[in-house]
């Protein structure tokens, strides 16, 4: 595994002990799971979902939802009625 | 008996014999986590002062003839599951200071039926953990031996009801974690069937494993928190449109005649001697009680462990994919975005959470999906069949909870496959979605809980319930209280 890479993906800032000490577990941990590969799956479906669960509908009617002032509250940076983030475009 | 020890259903008989009111069995609790919280550190946020007008308001409640299931009972909530205007940190500095603007619907359910919060509990970060050692903020203890870890991730709800510092409460279940905490501290844990419990308000973390179920004191109590919790709900979509049967009525029924399993699988090396003899003499109290047990075989819980960790990080690392430092929860500063994403999750996220975000993103990332995410999922079918089959032969299988009674602190936090190996017995039942009940059934020679398993059918928690209560009142271990 090419920890930096996947770390990127992750998007997770890792110290370089970090880098080692997670590829080394994470090295172990895959080794360990590597055992699935003992079993023979080429005729078998895979299940993301227990239940029997299709799509589910429903009427697409206006509803009370969150006011603007709660759904911000939490937000550690906002002006009126925005979130600020760092300037994305130059 | 001091008034922290009561059950549900003492504490409801006692009030409404205006024996005590529910402020006074607040007072009670209060006193009790005043008393030993500083040894066990079972909860992350106490709710004191606003507990106590929830007592007052349940006794106006009481005035006007309500009868509702809960009403004046303390009750705990693991740190995970949203409670409007009370922070909710799912143990992780990323979310030290969210105060839910919503209500999950779980605690509006307890809500409803006029429960007093005690408080939110610790949890491993996100649930990520099987000893409640990888919090954000500190170790929850045992309170049978405080040197030890009372499992995970709900650990801090198992240790609050083992300690009386609540009278029941409510945890998640992803690969264990409400039964393994649950056996590790002699109390009695459910994990319903997926789909039985609304998961809306619950912080995500496996979403096709997370389930929310009752830890309580004994059997009945867990019944009736189920009666509280379940059912549809719109706001979940995965949350099944069945009705909800009282899970009181079928207590006390008989079980003789009924058939359980005993899977050798469960039986493996390794496993500690005293838990292998507890469980072998709890089989010896069904075949008492009448009931069939037999050998059966479930033929793929080898490979449980292995695929879990590729669902649940894989689910893992998409859901924790939105703290991103932008709507809420901690942010860094950043000279840019992409930094500030960076270093915000790196600031924010401990290391387990780290590592299983980088595993998961990894097993879906491209070139590997196939190989790890894929495989896992059809794995996890043929662990799903197993439990069919067996289901076609028997009404309930029962197993140890877990390998080992509660381990020192410590002892497995630097070897992370160790750690993931102590849900070995717990985990297949996630992965197939049916429902699993832990009870104590014996005591180690140094006096820490031993938990058995009870497995069921999908939906069938009423079977479970019921062997486990007639397991219950048979015995007498639920009885035994830690000296704290």
């Amino acid at each position: 595994m090419e920890i930096e890479h996947v770390a990127v993906l992750s998007r997770l800032e890792l110290a370089e002990d970090e880098k080692r000490l997670f590829s080394k577990q994470i090295n172990s941990i895959i080794e360990y799971i590597d055992k699935l590969n003992e079993l023979d799956t080429k005729n078998t479906k895979p299940t993301a979902h227990v239940l029997s669960i299709e799509n589910v509908f429903r009427e697409d009617r206006l509803s009370p939802s969150l006011p603007k002032d709660k759904a911000l509250q939490n937000a550690q940076n906002r002006t009126d009625d925005f979130y600020r983030v760092p300037k994305i475009i130059e | 008996m001091e008034l922290f020890d009561l059950t549900i259903s003492e504490a409801q008989a006692a009030i409404e014999k205006g024996e005590i009111t529910p402020t006074g069995l607040t007072r009670a609790v209060f006193k009790r986590i005043e008393a030993v919280e500083g040894r066990i550190k079972a909860y992350v946020t106490l709710n004191g002062e606003h507990a106590l007008m929830q007592a007052k308001e349940a006794e106006h409640r009481r005035e006007k003839g309500d009868r509702t299931m809960l009403l004046g009972i303390p009750v705990a909530v693991k740190d995970n599951m949203c409670t409007e205007g009370i922070r909710t940190t799912c143990s992780s500095k990323i979310l030290e200071n969210f105060i839910p603007p919503y209500e999950s619907t779980v605690t509006g359910k307890l809500k409803e039926q006029g429960y007093i919060l005690t408080g939110k509990t610790n949890l491993d970060e996100f649930a990520m953990g099987s000893s409640t050692e990888n919090s954000g903020f500190f170790v929850t203890r045992n309170p049978w031996d405080v040197e030890r870890v009372p499992g995970g991730s709900s650990g801090g709800s198992a240790a609050a009801v083992a300690a009386g510092e609540c009278i029941a409460a409510l945890g998640s279940d992803t690969g264990g974690s409400i039964r393994q905490p649950a056996a590790l501290c002699g109390v009695v844990g459910l994990k319903p069937t997926y789909g039985r419990v609304s998961r809306y308000g619950l912080i995500a973390f496996a979403s096709s494993l997370d389930q929310i179920g009752p830890i309580t004191k004994n059997v009945r109590d867990s019944a009736i928190l189920m009666n509280v919790i379940s059912g549809h709900d719109k706001y979940d979509s995965t949350s099944a449109p069945l009705p909800v049967p009282d899970f009181t009525s079928v207590l006390g029924q008989d079980i003789k005649g009924m058939k359980i399993g005993i899977p050798r699988e469960y039986f493996i090396e390794g496993m500690d001697k005293e838990i292998e003899v507890c469980v072998k003499n709890a089989i010896k109290t069904f075949e008492s009680l009448g009931a069939i047990t037999q050998e059966i075989s479930l033929p793929h819980t080898g490979y449980a462990v292995a695929v879990y960790y590729i669902l649940a990080t894989s689910e893992a690392s998409s859901n924790l994919a939105r703290y991103d430092g932008v709507k809420y929860g901690y942010r860094a500063k950043g000279k840019d975005l992409m930094d500030m994403y960076m270093k915000t999750r790196a600031e924010g996220f401990g290391a387990e959470v780290k590592r299983r975000i980088i595993l998961g993103t990894y097993a879906l990332s491209s070139g590997y999906y196939e190989a790890y995410y894929k495989k896992a999922q059809q794995v996890r079918t043929l662990i799903k069949q197993d439990f069919e089959r067996a289901f076609e032969t028997v009404d309930a299988i029962v197993t140890p909870t877990s390998p080992t009674p509660a381990f020192k602190a410590g002892e497995k936090t630097a070897d992370p496959l160790q750690m993931y190996l102590s849900d070995i017995f717990t985990i297949s039942v996630n992965l197939a979605g049916v429902p699993g009940i832990s009870i104590p059934c014996g005591f180690t020679s140094d006096n820490l809980p031993v938990g058995l398993q009870i497995i069921g059918r999908h939906f069938d928690e009423e079977t479970i319930l019921k062997i486990a209560y007639a397991y219950e009142q048979d015995t007498e271990w639920h009885k035994r209280k830690p000296v704290l």
